[in-house]
């Protein structure tokens, strides 16, 4: 053991307290060179080997700088040692594979951790691929490294000397080895104090000359000291200076300013708002409008804002969006539409998710006028006026239900940044500009696919190549001087319109992690491979912890195509004359092991995400399609649910065990409907499902009776054509019994194991919650059905229920359909959660009417089911090993944030892909459908078409923006009237409606970079909107010689995605 | 905020010892002239002073033991032990927590039996605060109780050890034992027979992972132990000599 220096070392927290923390210098750390001969880097190696880390790929973990790095003309070989700034700004270049053997020094990890934890888990990452040969050399332990504050030195200017000090030392110990480490920074004042030090250094953009074979590399450099000079816009003064963090803190306590998270209104990117804990301790949200107020800050930066004066409040519960291009841009296609529900907070309303929309005028509820969108301009510009306007509010004085409106503020500090790279694409007015000079850098604004990120200004060399493409961005900062933020070229994705682009864009835009599984994570596969077999004493069967269930036939039910079976089924008959049934579930946290890399790439990516065309898997492929899944005629572990239920379906008990099964038939719905329906058939198999089959409809009317919804939403699958994969048939889902039957029983298995497993961890189970809709929800819809004469009931999910089964038009079948997808959207979002954080009565699940719900019988596809597997097997086995992962109720919580926002995203990335599709099959096709009235806008209205399970609005405002629209919004009856009052839209009106994909050239206009689907009305008749009978003539000529070409295309094949049960969903 | 991270991939904790280290340890026997035995010890940046009376006349003839001697310890924190000043009053009940605890620790380890109808007064200062208050306590006292010759069974060392990221971790500081999910298992032996004279732990810690745990605090204790041993010699080097003189 090893004798050390101590000192001390001050630090300051919160209200300015002097810590004093022990700070050990060592003699023992190695240097990472490879095969270094220095005694200490020896023994740290051989110490590294005994510890059971050994060689991978020829690199020493320990010690895996390589002994032949890159050699240049002015350093020879050398190691890059970037600074701080060097790995904020340009950590998009060293991500690149190319650039190898780095030592990251502890000082600057130790900024970046205060910095920005994106980054500094971006750097982690890459230190863990060895391949990288990326080093952490310790250098604020190392007693030869390690500086002292000096009296007149700020912790900057101590920062830069520990580097430079770092790599002197690191110098004179590869002397002998002839490499040399080069300190890469871009401070003129660190450049020359190192050459005064006799340290190597160079900026960025040298050390990427030495890269020549990728030129693009300086492309992507980080513009954060690139003053740009026709940046100055003459219009415009700039923004207003950030309070120090001091100043904020200060604020912060003293209650003068609020923090939170901004969150931007999907619908207009220059609303944002905050949610603030104010001082009487009520949650209230604070609104930023305009560019001005909102001072630089970006959707998910974590901000100190200043409420403004009474007298700038908002009134109306309504905003305008003033777009950013109303200037720039021609505008054809300038409609302003009106969400029914005005989603009065963006991130809560999820009827309204992936329908940000553009120029939209949201009329409330109440209050919704046109005159609203004045009273947001007028704040605009009164902005310069704060002062003379009067007093600042003091968050103490808000209260609610103020006659002055909803509070507003303005950003005054950005506490965090929370900038992530942006798929984008080049605005078109600006892609033209000085293309001339194909060499020089030009400066161009791009616009993000994310509607709530400001254009992003980036330098490059390529526009030409840019424009027509997508490609991601990273912004680096945004000077006050400046309108919009600077950024820099990341990487091109592909040509717009693409499906392989446009699919990757809209998984790095939902934050999906698509990447392969890396090597680490493969190395946590059973080393037998697909050749893996049941081993009866590895398996524990001897050993009697697991349950041999061969013998019982069991088989499983899926939709067709499933290659990922997560569950299986059995009844048997008991001489009692009660069943005994049994659920298996894949047995998956068998291989996947807590803290193993498999088991953290699994809970980082959380959900299978799956996508018209492509699936992309929580868990590899090996372990989710073969040695987890449940395949007839193979031995597969299982965790097993089984039950014995008497006549009626009632649990008489339950157990759980870890089994291993042999699963007799792998049925579809269909097959399993068709054995049921086919009285001939006698088999044990074929009876197993009856008996299911009887015991499910009970289990189901139990369900019904208690209160549970039956809710729908429109589904489509697509047949695609075998090769290109372009979609040739839309169709809907169909349910059938059987569904309803594997649905039933995995929910009965999901409600016992969450009473088990909060049993035995009553402060850390993972469980699931629905929580009850707030009425108001539901008031636009009442409104609409109170004409004819409907009523819905919300006190409880009973009476909803009840209200939706008497909701029925004899005039129309679809109605109930109809009004059930809308209540859908009216249900809050159901979420994990972590038992000790919320009260039991909270737990809760509104639309399954149960008062505990967990996910169990997924775990192939859902990390929060592995989570369940586990505590359950700690629950039914004393001996079983677990650690901290299951216990700490911190941890738990922080993962079911992870789950909850993967499986937003993974929702709303299938959406957005079926999006993609519907657009891609009406490409060149004109259709003519029947459709339902589901929203009721200010300028046009929602249309929803059930055979393909599609939505699109029809706008009633003229080509022309200034003319005057052809319906009017009344707000009494809610819906659109004609000036001459003859004829009227309104919510749940059939109509019939002509469907086209908007083909405009990319480079027209902004709106036009996402296709869209545009619908023209045809009946009712309305002079003026419909279209002109003339020109239906023509387009239905049109649509029949398209028709004829389309019968050529070849095979269909069926491609269709597993879709998650419907109703767990919710 | 992040997390602090308590051990860093490289294997180096917050103050730069790897898993397996001990602070740094002094102590010096023989502080105090009025005290029949005294100790000063430190651990890193935990700082202790013991006195210790006795044995002696019970104060109160209700305590006298008739086969026994009554051991009686106290524990105060000095209120400038953290750099937020915080004033204990006496009853408070961790401070007492303590003090049982070690009272109980060492009515195993003195023989107490020597010394009936009498008391020993064990007085524990804590002066600074980093972390391990309950090990640092019990090893002082043994120095102290060493130095007024009391006689014992046999040195009673004491040592914590806690887990973080899947690894035993040896003698946590400040930092690291406040840490909510951070086990921390203090263990004292006699080192000669390897007997385990206190065992305590909080928060939780699986019972698969608890032997090697165990196992590296008991090899903490095995080198405070020589650490104590060499105090002591010391101590009796520095009284042979002023005899000598």
């Amino acid at each position: 053991m090893l004798r050390n220096k101590s000192f001390v070392k001050r630090t300051r927290k919160g209200n300015i307290v002097r810590t004093v923390k022990e700070h050990y210098l060592r003699d023992d750390i190695a240097c990472g060179y490879e095969s270094c001969k220095h005694s200490v880097c020896v023994s740290a190696r051989n110490e590294a080997e005994e510890q059971g880390k050994t060689l991978v790929g020829g690199i020493h973990p320990a010690t895996p700088l390589s002994a032949s790095p890159r050699n240049s003309v002015q350093w020879g070989p050398h190691y890059l040692v970037p600074d701080t700034n060097a790995f904020v700004n340009q950590i998009d270049i060293l991500e690149r594979p190319i650039i190898n053997d780095v030592v990251v020094l502890s000082t600057v990890l130790d900024e970046l951790r205060g910095l920005s934890m994106v980054v500094y888990n971006r750097v982690r990452a890459i230190v863990r691929d060895h391949e990288r040969r990326w080093f952490v050399f310790s250098n604020e332990h190392h007693r030869e490294t390690f500086v002292d504050r000096a009296a007149d030195e700020s912790p900057n200017d101590r920062n830069d000397r520990a580097i430079r000090v770092a790599v002197q030392w690191l110098g004179k110990h590869l002397e002998g080895a002839s490499i040399r480490p080069v300190m890469v920074t871009n401070d003129e004042d660190n450049l020359r104090k190192a050459a005064a030090d006799g340290v190597t250094a160079c900026r960025m953009e040298e050390c990427l000359g030495v890269y020549k074979e990728c030129p693009e590399l300086l492309d992507m450099m980080g513009s954060v000291n690139i003053t740009d000079r026709n940046a100055t816009d003459s219009n415009w003064e700039g923004y207003a200076e950030y309070l120090s963090p001091v100043q904020i803190q200060a604020g912060i306590k003293a209650g003068i300013l609020m923090q939170g998270t901004l969150q931007i209104a999907p619908y207009n990117y220059l609303e944002g708002s905050i949610f603030a804990a104010f001082p009487d301790g009520k949650e209230r949200r604070v609104l930023v409008i305009g560019r001005k107020d909102m001072n630089r800050a970006i959707q998910g930066d974590k901000i100190a804002v200043q409420i403004l004066p009474r007298s700038q409040w908002r009134k109306a519960p309504s905003a305008a969006l003033v777009d950013e291009d109303e200037d720039a841009v021609p505008d054809v296609d300038t409609k302003t539409e009106i969400t029914q529900a005005a989603p009065s907070v963006p991130d809560t309303d999820k009827t309204n998710e992936g329908r940000a929309r553009k120029r939209a005028r949201v009329a409330g509820g109440k209050l919704g006028n046109s005159s609203s969108a004045a009273t947001t301009e007028a704040t605009e510009d009164g902005e310069e006026g704060h002062e003379e306007l009067g007093e600042f509010v003091k968050p103490a004085d808000v209260e609610d239900d103020s006659v002055d409106g909803e509070p507003t503020g303005r950003v005054v500090g950005v506490i965090r940044r929370n900038w992530r790279s942006y798929c984008a694409f080049l605005d078109p007015n600006f892609a033209h500009k000085g293309t001339k000079a194909s060499n020089a850098p030009v400066s161009v604004s791009v616009l993000a696919m994310d509607r709530r990120i400001p254009k992003i200004k980036i330098r490059t060399r390529q526009v030409d190549v840019l424009s027509g493409q997508r490609f991601v961005v990273a912004i680096d900062s945004w000077p006050k001087e400046s309108r919009y933020p600077h950024g820099h070229f990341v990487r091109a994705l592909g040509d717009a319109g693409d499906k392989a682009t446009e699919t990757e864009v809209l998984l790095l835009e939902h934050d999906v992690p698509f990447q392969p599984f890396t090597k680490n994570v493969r190395a946590d596969l059973p080393p037998e491979g697909d050749k893996w077999l049941l081993d009866v004493d590895r398996d524990q069967i001897t050993s009697g912890k697991r349950r041999d269930l061969r013998h019982i036939d069991i088989c499983s039910i899926d939709p067709p195509g499933c290659t990922d079976i997560d569950d299986a089924l059995h009844a048997i008959r008991l001489p009692n004359g009660n069943f005994q049934v049994g659920v298996h579930i894949a047995d998956v946290t068998n291989f996947v092991k807590p803290n193993t890399a498999m088991d953290k790439e699994a809970a980082h990516r959380s959900t299978t995400v799956y996508l018209v065309d492509r699936r992309i898997d929580m868990l590899p492929e090996l372990l989710g399609t073969n040695l987890c899944s449940l395949m007839s005629n193979v031995d597969r572990l299982a965790f097993s649910c089984i039950w014995e239920l008497d006549q009626d379906a009632t649990i008489v008990n339950v157990t759980f065990h870890k089994s291993v099964i042999h699963s007799k038939a792998s049925l579809t719905y269909e097959e399993a409907q068709n054995r049921i329906d086919d009285p001939s058939l006698k088999d044990s198999i074929t009876n197993n499902i009856r008996d299911l089959n009887m015991l499910a409809k009970k289990l189901r009317k139990r369900r019904i009776d208690a209160g549970a919804l039956t809710l729908s939403s429109p589904e489509v699958r697509f047949r695609l054509e075998n090769d290109s994969q372009d979609p040739v048939d839309v169709e809907m889902k169909a349910l059938k019994e059987t569904n309803a039957l594997v649905e039933e029983f995995m929910l009965l298995a999901n409600t016992s194991v969450a009473a088990k497993i909060y049993e035995h961890f009553p402060d850390s189970a993972m469980l699931r919650r629905h929580p009850e809709p707030p009425a108001q929800n539901f008031d636009n819809l009442q409104h609409a059905l109170k004409p004819l004469d409907i009523q819905l009931e919300t006190g409880s999910s009973l009476a909803l229920a009840q209200s939706l089964d008497r909701a029925v038009l004899a005039s129309d079948p679809y109605f109930n359909n109809l009004l059930r997808i809308l209540t859908t959207r009216c249900m809050m979002q159901a979420q994990y959660f972590c038992s000790g954080s919320c009260t039991p009565e909270e737990f809760r699940h509104y639309g399954l009417a149960t008062a505990i719900y967990t996910h169990f019988t997924s775990p192939i596809r859902r990390y929060a089911d592995v989570m369940v597997h586990r505590l359950l097997h700690a629950s039914i086995d004393r001996d079983a090993v677990y650690g901290s992962e299951l216990t700490d109720k911190i941890k738990m919580n922080e993962q079911c944030d992870v789950l909850n926002h993967r499986h937003r995203m993974a929702q709303q990335a299938s959406r957005s892909s079926v999006e993609l599709y519907t657009n891609l099959f009406f490409k060149g096709k004109t259709v003519e459908e029947t459709g339902y009235v589901t929203q009721i806008l200010q300028n046009g209205f929602g249309v929803l078409i059930p055979s393909y399970g599609i939505e699109g609005v029809v706008y009633t405002a003229a080509r022309d923006a200034a003319a005057p629209s052809v319906l009017e919004y009344e707000q009494e009856a809610h819906a659109l009237v004609s000036p001459d009052k003859k004829s009227e839209i309104r919510l749940f009106q059939r109509v019939r409606v002509i469907l086209q994909v908007d083909d405009k050239p990319v480079s027209a206009n902004v709106s036009s970079m996402r296709r869209k689907l545009s619908l023209r009305l045809i009946e009712p008749m309305i002079a003026g909107l419909s279209i002109e009978a003339d020109e239906l003539k023509a387009l239905r000529a049109a649509k029949k010689t398209k028709a004829a070409n389309a019968d050529e295309d070849g095979k269909i094949v069926e491609l269709v995605a597993k879709h998650p049960e419907q109703i767990q969903t919710i | 905020m992040s997390r602090q991270e308590l051990l860093s991939p490289e294997g180096l904790r917050v103050d730069g010892r790897r898993a397996n280290e001990l602070r740094r340890i002094s102590c010096r026997a023989s502080v105090l002239n009025s005290a029949d035995g005294s100790s000063y010890y430190e651990q890193g940046n935990t700082k202790v002073l013991v006195a210790v009376y006795g044995p002696r006349e019970p104060r109160s003839k209700a305590l006298a033991q008739h086969d026994q001697a009554t051991i009686n310890v106290e524990f105060n924190v000095a209120p400038f032990s953290t750099s937020e000043r915080r004033k204990r009053s006496k009853g408070d009940k961790r401070l007492l927590e303590v003090a049982s605890f070690v009272k109980q620790t060492f009515e195993g380890a003195i023989q107490t039996t020597v010394y009936p109808r009498s008391q020993i007064d064990i007085y524990i200062h804590l002066l600074q605060h980093d972390g391990g208050t309950l090990e640092t306590c019990i090893n002082a006292a043994t120095l102290a109780l060493v130095d007024a010759g009391i006689s014992m069974v046999d040195y009673v060392c004491a040592c914590t050890a806690g887990f973080i990221d899947q690894k035993p971790v040896l003698d946590l500081n400040f930092v690291e034992e406040s840490s909510i999910e951070t086990p921390d298992l203090t263990v004292a032996i006699l080192p000669r027979s390897g007997n385990i004279a206190l065992l305590q732990m909080e928060s939780r810690l699986h019972s698969s992972k608890l032997d090697e745990v165990l196992e590296l605090a008991m090899e903490g204790c095995k080198h405070i132990h020589q650490k104590l041993d060499q105090a002591v010699l010391a101590a009796a080097g520095d009284l042979a000599t002023k005899l000598s003189r």
